[in-house]
């Protein structure tokens, strides 16, 4: 029994296709260096026409041509830098899966941590109001209310 | 200001209706153009083989100087290039715009058959068969539309197919202002 549900598993796991690469063969650089370099930009970039993948993902053939144009780029001597700058001058900040740091994009990086900063506030802020009417700043029992107390206070007993 | 404070939830709602409403108005397909206001990219295109028009020269960077031109990138297996055609057809030839076109990744004969169908509005047509001016350009999906001033600068691009809307509330507008300046 054990043995033929082993057999069924390694029969669907030999027919469910492995994930598949998007960087054909024919692609790939003879230099196994340059190549590591372009792959490692492939992923910084994203894929415009499905935007949510980077062009080392993407089958879309502009994602290719990205691709081959990026290792182009490397093969004529530019530098990781220079191949980006090439992509975003064409293309924008937008190609970037990791967006720059600067004015435009100030909100989205530092966003997060103004509203950390909001939620922190707003929360010690309202830890202090909740001590304080336990704490020792209320003021003393005038004469009058003490009286009144204390008669309470006999009436009950 | 403490009598103010029971207003704040709404303040809050209202700004965030807000944000939303224009953050969900906008399309997100939509990428702004690096390329606005830059001069157009250096590319240099052969004319389409076989289109038989007297000056079917090619299309490159100094073309685009020394008028006002719409430059158009439409391929013959795009299906919204066949939607935007009559609006191309009508620019070139009621409105009395240059259309020059950038052939994306197509076959030529294609690309013939494709003008002689739906008819060849533009003046000059570059074949860009492995799409690499196209990238020069920014083009991210077919069809896009450029529109070029008198220096050679792109002022305006409009990304998927020509809407009248964006016609004749853009386009001509701007060309008729492109114009005169």
């Amino acid at each position: 029994m054990r043995a033929l549900l082993l057999a069924v598993m390694l029969a669907v796991a030999a027919a469910v296709p492995a994930p598949v690469r998007a960087v054909q063969p024919d692609e790939v650089l003879a230099d196994p260096a340059l190549e590591g370099r372009a792959r490692e930009i492939s992923r910084d970039l994203r894929c415009l026409v499905c935007q949510n993948q980077s062009i080392d993902d993407s089958n879309a053939p502009l994602a290719r041509d990205l691709r081959v144009l990026v290792r182009e780029r490397l093969e004529a001597g530019d530098s990781n830098t220079e191949v980006l700058a090439y992509v975003t001058n064409r293309y924008g900040d937008y190609v970037l899966l990791n967006p720059p740091f600067k004015a435009t994009t100030l909100l989205l990086w530092v966003g997060p941590f103004v509203l950390l900063a909001i939620g922190a506030v707003t929360v010690a802020v309202y830890l202090r109001r909740r001590v304080a009417p336990g704490g020792g700043d209320t003021a003393p029992l005038s004469e009058d209310e003490r009286r009144r107390l204390d008669a309470l206070l006999k009436d009950g007993t | 200001m403490r009598r103010f404070l029971f207003l704040l939830p709404l303040v809050l709602f209202v700004g965030v209706g807000v944000a939303f409403f224009l953050g969900f108005g906008r399309d997100p397909r939509a990428i702004p153009s690096v390329l606005i206001d830059k001069p157009v990219p250096e590319f240099a295109l052969a004319a389409l083989p076989g289109r038989d028009k007297a000056d079917a020269r090619g299309l490159a960077t100094a073309d685009l100087r020394g008028d006002v031109t719409l430059v158009n990138v439409f391929a013959s297996w795009c299906v919204p290039c066949k939607v935007e055609h009559p609006i191309i057809t009508r620019l070139a030839r009621e409105e009395g715009i240059t259309v020059h076109a950038i052939n994306h990744k197509d076959k030529p004969a294609d690309a013939l058959a494709w003008l002689t169908r739906n008819g060849d509005p533009y003046d000059r047509v570059g074949a860009d068969p492995d799409g690499r001016a196209s990238i020069e350009w920014g083009v991210y999906g077919v069809p896009e539309t450029f529109l070029v001033d008198r220096e050679g600068r792109i002022r305006f691009k409009h990304v998927g197919p020509l809407t009248p809307a964006v016609v004749e509330e853009t386009i001509i507008p701007l060309v008729k202002q492109l114009r005169k300046g």
